[in-house]
């Protein structure tokens, strides 16, 4: 295709993405998760260019989702046990534009840290109204919100005594291949976060810290649950197109 | 405003109870023009072992090479209900397998075609970032001079092209580490 003066827009105008900022993603190779021993390349990995495959990347919708999906009580009888919370937040990518109509999934032990999952065998009750997972389309601004229930931290044998802090897992799509993204969210104040090799594989401080979630009073609904905020950022153009309002 | 991307984590290896309601291992439906494919192998470890609590995702054009992403700005037909993403599990074993339509060509960069290849996202417990490849076609003419794969370099070429096991069936695996580590990608 091409665009006024001839120039070929469909070839040549990549917009492309930045590069991750050093200090922010983990190394493949980190002893301290012993499970990277086995599974990290020990090649370098290739550098490509950006091409239409990489800045592309699958659309979902509405049609997608139910209308529950976004809240973990509610997908049961019962009601689960535990603390609930509302988790919400915006997702952005590195120049502050909103990332509007993304999915997000979670997935989360229940309150007593236990995963409803054949490999979990943690000594601790299964919740039969908690499934533990959720997922939801962000809003035009790229806000999402889950409702949930805290959940419990649990020992695993990566070293002796070790315990992951409580977390929900996010997946995140973005607007491409290359901007897809899976963290975790961690919450203010556990004392575990200094020994979590997951926690501590971020190199960069300030970059660690982002993803713990902030205690979010504006949220908190009274007399019903408490309220945490975790926003996301995803990769972001190399240049913002000026033709182009954020959200539109 | 310039903000900084978030840290990647692993999926940890209770990943399927947030990922498995939307595991799609037929990538393209009956209305979608093609040649089909199957595609199976295993994801396997630096030992060898299968990795059984993996999963893959696809990424890929339809038969006439066309994303159905709003910026595929091509004049080609695309199918309605065709996405082009695959979410793939890996079972016990390690093994994986779906089926497709081979895709078709999509630009590159300097105005050249690339050859037909699928997109591939590596996750797995153990992995704390995501990695990518693509699976190339084998026998395809386009492959030589493919833009991205000739700078893969050349001994290790073969890690992203799968054999022909069978009419419509190709093996290909994903191997982390050792003497047939497959090439992952940095963009």
């Amino acid at each position: 295709m091409r665009a006024k003066g001839g120039r070929d827009i469909t070839m040549n105008r990549i917009n492309a993405y930045r590069r991750f900022h050093p200090g922010t993603q983990p190394a493949y190779d980190f002893p301290f998760y012993a499970s990277t021993a086995k599974r990290h390349p020990t090649q370098p990995l290739v550098i490509v260019p950006q091409t239409l495959s990489e800045i592309t990347g699958p659309v979902f919708g509405t049609d997608d989702l139910k209308p529950t999906d976004n809240d973990l009580t509610r997908q049961h009888k019962g009601d689960p046990i535990g603390e609930r919370i509302i988790v919400s937040g915006r997702v952005l990518d590195e120049n502050g534009r909103p990332m509007p109509h993304t999915l997000v999934e979670v997935w989360q032990a229940n309150a007593a840290g236990r995963y409803p999952h054949k490999n979990d065998t943690h000594n601790a009750p299964v919740d039969p109204n908690f499934s533990g997972a959720g997922r939801a389309l962000t809003d035009a601004e790229g806000r999402y919100r889950f409702i949930s229930i805290r959940p419990g931290e649990y020992p695993w044998r990566n070293h002796y005594n070790a315990w992951r802090p409580a977390h929900i897992h996010f997946s995140l799509f973005g607007q491409a291949f290359l901007t897809r993204m899976v963290t975790q969210m961690y919450f203010p104040g556990d004392p575990l976060l200094p020994y979590d090799p997951m926690y501590m594989s971020i190199p960069d401080e300030k970059a660690r810290v982002r993803l713990i979630s902030q205690f979010d009073w504006e949220n908190t609904v009274p007399e019903h649950a408490l309220a945490y905020r975790f926003d996301i950022v995803l990769r972001g153009r190399e240049a913002t197109p000026m033709d182009k309002s954020p959200g539109e | 405003m310039s903000l900084y991307a978030s840290g990647s984590q692993t999926v940890g290896p209770y990943l399927h109870i947030g990922l498995t309601w939307l595991n799609t291992s037929k990538i393209a439906g009956p209305g979608v023009k093609g040649e089909r494919v199957t595609i199976q192998g295993r994801l396997v470890d630096g030992d060898g072992a299968g990795v059984g609590d993996g999963l893959i995702e696809i990424w890929q054009a339809n038969a006439e090479g066309r994303y159905a992403h709003p910026e595929d700005l091509q004049k080609k037909t695309l199918e309605i209900g065709f996405r082009g993403f695959g979410r793939i599990p890996t079972d016990a074993k390690g093994g994986f397998k779906f089926t497709t339509i081979k895709p078709g060509r999509v630009p590159g960069p300097d105005g050249q075609l690339q050859a037909p290849h699928l997109n591939v996202t590596v996750f797995m417990r153990g992995l704390l970032k995501q990695l990518s490849t693509r699976v190339y076609f084998p026998g395809d003419p386009a492959n030589a001079q493919d833009p991205v794969l000739k700078l893969v370099p050349a001994v290790r070429r073969a890690t992203l092209i799968p054999r022909r096991k069978a009419k419509g069936v190709l093996e290909w695996n994903i191997v982390l580490q050792g003497k047939d580590e497959t090439a992952f990608f940095d963009f």
